[in-house]
């Protein structure tokens, strides 16, 4: 990789697999919304596939971890979550309040329960 | 309490007769991402991005292209991830635009909002690139409160401060990457679940929009766990088209 670094290939590598076939789904969204009028009734139900593909990638994110994450254990990620979700409620749905209570009760899972 | 929303009250937004609805529609955007939540999330989950490129060996240069190109949180770490650990350019390709599906919807229900009768296709370029969670979720609750002529460039500015959030924290996540617990990684890369589950049970006011977060919440996980091939267009199309039908059936029996 040392060697590749130093080379204008990473970037090139980027274009192609990371922004190429991330963008084209937003440039195809571009075409798609072009005929969609703000008021009709078809935007009401993308917005609900938007918000349930949204709610998947949470879900995943919880359930699947990635890099760092990898080193937590399943009960501690799940417990923070839970954590975090009954801190939001009890305190008049603050977002600051439900994300901070998730993410300290992660760290300190991680410190007292490592895998 | 009243700071995150001081952005979308009316005088948020001078109307002075010869005060230009570009330039200012595009400072009060990037006012408004100063005063959002989602501004400093995204800034610790970039701490976090910063520091998987530098462990997985990406240059710091390398790390701020593909923030501003990509500007996809999940596809950045998957395209990290899978060229640092030796997959090769075709699986990550193929993860990075699995995981893009998901931008469609939000692109194709934010722009119509966006839009007047006087835009041209490439004035919706820049606001589509910068489409990501984090800047769908926020137009959802801010942009109502635009007037229509200053929407194009109040999205240009929030996302621009975003991007200068996410940028910053991936420098410093870079340079710390060495010094930072694993604890703490694992804390800033569970900022962005989190964030994003809260707030759509923030903003999500209608029904439909709840039952569909919902349902895509667990229908996600599940899909994947059972190694189904597009989890998340499945999921996506479940979650969104039952949380419709339910919406249609109480409209009716109204």
């Amino acid at each position: 990789m040392t060697a590749l670094l130093n080379d204008y290939w990473p970037y090139v590598l980027m274009l192609l697999v990371g922004f190429l076939p991330n963008e084209v789904w937003r440039m195809a969204g571009l075409v798609l919304s072009r005929r969609i009028d703000e008021s009709s009734e078809i935007l009401i139900w993308v917005r609900a596939v938007a918000n349930a593909v949204l709610a998947g990638v949470v879900g995943k994110l919880i359930i699947f971890p990635s890099g760092a994450l990898l080193q937590v254990s399943d009960a501690v990620r799940l417990s923070a979550a839970g954590i975090g979700v009954v801190l939001f409620f009890l305190l008049r749905r603050s977002i600051i309040v439900g994300v901070a209570g998730g993410v300290i009760a992660l760290i300190l899972g991680t410190y007292f329960f490592p895998m | 309490m009243a700071s995150p929303d001081a952005a979308s009250s009316p005088d948020a937004f001078p109307t002075a007769p010869h005060d230009p609805p570009t330039a200012s529609g595009f400072v009060s955007g990037f006012v408004a991402s100063l005063h959002s939540i989602l501004l400093y999330v995204l800034f610790g989950t970039f701490v976090g991005i910063g520091a998987l490129g530098h462990d997985y060996g990406f240059s710091l240069p390398w790390m701020w292209a593909s923030t501003l190109l990509v500007w996809a949180g999940p596809a950045q770490v998957i395209l990290i991830s899978v060229l640092g650990t030796g997959g090769t350019p075709l699986q990550a390709a193929l993860a990075v635009t699995l995981s893009a599906v998901r931008l469609l919807p939000m692109v194709v229900s934010l722009l119509p909002v966006l839009r007047t009768p006087k835009t041209r296709v490439w004035h919706l370029i820049l606001p589509a690139h910068f489409t990501a969670i984090s800047l769908w979720v926020d137009a959802q609750r801010l942009m109502p409160a635009v007037p229509r002529d200053r929407r194009i460039p109040y999205c240009n500015g929030l996302g621009t401060g975003y991007m200068v959030a996410a940028m910053t924290g991936c420098t410093v996540g870079f340079f710390l990457a060495a010094g930072l617990p694993n604890a703490f990684a694992a804390g800033l890369l569970f900022l962005t679940p989190m964030v994003f589950m809260m707030s759509v049970m923030r903003n999500a006011r209608t029904l439909v929009d709840q039952l569909a977060f919902g349902i895509g919440l667990v229908a996600g996980p599940l899909l994947a766990t059972y190694r189904v091939e597009l989890d998340l267009v499945w999921s996506g199309l479940l979650g969104g088209t039952l949380g419709y039908i339910i919406h249609r059936w109480r409209k009716a029996a109204r």
